[in-house]
């Protein structure tokens, strides 16, 4: 299974890098949708990675799809993948159809209702790719049962906004009709969160470990006071701490991953949220403080990274958020079974 | 990056069977241990405890059985290591002997120091000191002075070696000499010799009372002291690179992280079954990072098992897990902002009374955080 996972690695580095040029970021980072590099990753099945075969995916599971969501951080690639994976696997896991074309997730559920002739109705902030997405999944009470529903273009107005790295996180209203059913029973309404945390951490990890590597080429070809600046103490040290803290997000990470593949991974992906969004705190510092002005500007590419590091640290929870909810689990649990709990977590996937 | 991996470990079924029987055996022979000696973990020296541990074959546990060891895997040391740190057991005693001094004399010592030192050490009953550091040479060790030269039998040793735990109480000390050129010429010129610290004339240890208030370190003078040359541990010059092998070894273990987790349990159990949210997110943010440095350290552990040289990743983690235990205390003293009674205090009040002060020497054992640093530096290629 490895193996496969590093077949899959190569051929989503390749088609990745070959689609994401600094001029097609520029583009999306206009506005355009990079058509070209969507139809690609459609083609290329990767979409569908989560899906079963009897649904027109592979059944390739969790731990592929960190290699995918990686390498798509990795170079930033401005189209909803993560989303569109996530929904998928949601859309499937509630035995609804899964249909063609962008789909989105909706992070948010609180502001949302579901009538009884199945119209849903309310307002939505900050929904990734809303208005480009053919379709919205999300979760929504009615009559206090879980739902699990996916809306067509035609049942919502979006609104445009973005992030700051200038990724369609838009305005939403809902107004029609939608396709619903009653959520399975491993589905709570925490769920859309938690997975959203879980795929942005592995996006994460692959932009944490971008910015590092480009940096520390960036320290062997600029030379300041007669050397690469590489060979100052200061700056090997800088870098040091950056490659260890991002080193612990990418364990951190691949191990939400593995937990997911084996069942809910409450706690490993609340932990990847956490350390991604600590590492993408001090690695951005340190990267951006390395280039000096350069960094600073359109032109270079690092920000491409760095921006989308500072979105979506906030996306799905930040560490706070994260930290509380693995906290007071810990307390409730108490000082006795903390030990036993963090093994028991690597016991399971044996 | 290339440059560094990690490979996510896997336990095998024994290695869990393993932590049952471990956590069994703790839950009967930690009953009478006090709060302040868990606080000590790894350092704390309880020659009765490692005698338990011993008979139950749980020291050196991977070494051939013809001396002692049981044969078992790396992966299932790893498990009795981090069961042993997380309950805070007191295995100062035997740690270094277990951790580094035997594995040292299994891969560059004589067959004779095999037989007859490693049978001691897995009994629980032969200590070792670790003698590298001098005063003038601490993070810069291959400027080491201590001169062994050479005469008829073995070597008569001069000079001195400091920061020696335990010395006062060990029975032997693996020391870094000059066994010929000066300290100009760093790496080349060094030996390793096993010590014996109870036997040997013009050897004398006095003690330096560490911050705590606990004798732990000594400095170590030989004066025309006598070493026998069947007590020199592989062959005269290799020092340096033994020593490297050895650091290696210090480096990549569990208690590179756990040092403080008896006061990461005691604040878990200090915040209450509903604490603040003040308190719950401080919580939560230690236990992200226990649960994966833990992983962390599993894989390094089973690199090591593969037979890989996973030194680039064993400087990560040290990096990492020393940043982790350090940050401990001030995590905790932002939590529940309380300055610990050191008479008729709580357990987490002792423990953190202990870790709040013991915590700067973590980063200074196996080398400081900015030498370690320049380990990884290097390993990305940028030195």
């Amino acid at each position: 299974m490895s193996e496969l996972r590093e077949i899959l690695g190569e051929t989503v580095t390749r088609l990745f890098a070959d689609h994401c040029t600094k001029e097609r970021l520029e583009q999306a980072d206009a506005g355009k949708w990079p058509e070209e590099l969507w139809a690609t990753i459609v083609e290329n099945g990767l979409t569908q990675a989560l899906l079963p075969e009897e649904k027109g995916g592979v059944g390739a599971g969790w731990q592929a799809a960190y290699v995918i969501l990686h390498a798509a951080g990795r170079y930033a690639a401005p189209v909803p993948l993560a989303e569109t994976l996530l929904a998928g696997w949601l859309l499937n896991g509630a035995g609804l159809d899964i249909p063609d074309g962008v789909i989105s997730v909706v992070p948010q559920h609180d502001t949302v209702i579901l009538s009884s002739s199945g119209e849903l109705q309310g307002v939505v902030q900050n929904v990734p790719w809303a208005d480009r997405a053919d379709y919205l999944v999300g979760l929504v009470r009615k009559g206090g049962v879980l739902a699990v529903y996916c809306a067509p273009r035609s049942a919502y107005e979006a609104t445009p906004n973005h992030n700051i790295a200038r990724e369609p996180r838009d305005l939403v209203r809902f107004t029609g009709i939608a396709d619903a059913t009653i959520a399975p029973p491993d589905v709570t309404s925490d769920t859309i969160t938690l997975f959203g945390a879980m795929v942005r951490s592995a996006q994460m990890a692959g932009a944490l470990e971008r910015i590092v590597e480009d940096t520390l080429q960036y320290t062997a070809d600029r030379t300041q006071f007669g050397r690469p600046i590489a060979k100052f103490q200061v700056i090997q040290q800088n870098m040091a701490m950056a490659a260890a803290e991002v080193a612990a997000a990418v364990m951190a990470a691949q191990n939400a991953f593995r937990a997911a593949d084996r069942g809910v991974p409450d706690f490993e992906a609340a932990c990847a949220k956490v350390l991604a969004g600590d590492a993408a705190g001090v690695a951005t510092d340190i990267c951006h403080e390395t280039h000096g002005a350069i960094g600073f500007t359109y032109e270079h590419h690092l920000h491409f990274f760095t921006r989308r590091l500072w979105s979506w640290r906030a996306e799905f929870g930040a560490e706070a958020e994260w930290a509380e909810k693995i906290g007071r689990r810990a307390a409730a649990r108490g000082p006795n079974a903390l030990w036993s709990d963090i093994t028991a977590r690597q016991t399971a996937s044996t | 990056m290339t440059a560094l991996h990690f490979e996510p470990g896997e336990l095998p079924s024994e290695a869990e069977e393993l932590r049952c029987e471990v956590r069994a055996f703790l839950a009967e022979t930690m009953i009478d241990i006090p709060a302040a000696l868990k606080a000590r973990n790894w350092t704390a020296w309880h020659p009765e405890f490692s005698r338990k541990l011993g008979e139950r074959g749980w020291i050196g546990m991977t070494w051939p059985k013809k001396y002692g060891g049981s044969e078992r895997s790396f992966l299932e040391r790893y498990v009795l290591l981090e069961e042993l740190l997380a309950a805070g057991a007191p295995v100062g005693f035997h740690w270094i002997a277990d951790r580094q001094s035997g594995p040292l004399i299994l891969r560059f010592g004589t067959e004779e120091q095999r037989e007859t030192i490693l049978p001691g050490i897995t009994r629980g009953e032969t200590a070792f000191g670790i003698g590298m550091s001098e005063p003038n040479s601490g993070s810069d060790l291959a400027s080491v002075r201590t001169k062994a030269e050479k005469v008829d039998g073995g070597y008569r040793v001069n000079g001195s070696k400091i920061w020696t735990s335990g010395a006062h109480m060990a029975d032997y000390l693996v020391a870094l000499f000059r066994t010929s050129g000066t300290a100009e010429d760093r790496h080349d010129g060094l030996t390793q010799f096993i010590v014996d610290l109870k036997n040997t004339d013009g050897i004398d240890i006095r003690p330096i009372h560490n911050m705590t208030g606990d004798h732990d370190f000594n400095q170590v003078f030989f004066e025309d002291a006598f070493v026998p040359d069947r007590m020199r541990v592989g062959n005269e010059g290799d020092g340096w690179m033994q020593v490297t092998t050895e650091l290696a070894f210090e480096r990549s273990g569990p208690e590179r992280y756990l040092s403080s987790f008896p006061l990461v349990k005691n604040s878990v159990g200090q915040a209450g079954q509903d604490p603040s949210e003040r308190q719950a997110i401080g919580l939560g943010r230690m236990l992200a990072r226990a649960a994966t440095y833990r992983e962390m350290s599993l894989s390094v552990s089973g690199m090591l098992e593969a037979g890989k040289n996973p030194d680039l990743e064993a400087a990560v983690m040290k990096e990492l897990g020393v940043g982790f235990e350090q940050n401990i205390p001030g995590i905790a003293h932002d939590l529940f902002g309380m300055s610990p009674r050191l008479d008729d205090g709580s357990d987490f009040e002792t423990t953190l009374a202990y870790i709040t002060q013991a915590n700067v020497s973590f980063s200074l054992r196996g080398g400081t955080r900015e030498i370690v640093r320049g380990i990884i530096a290097r390993g990305l290629g940028m030195r």
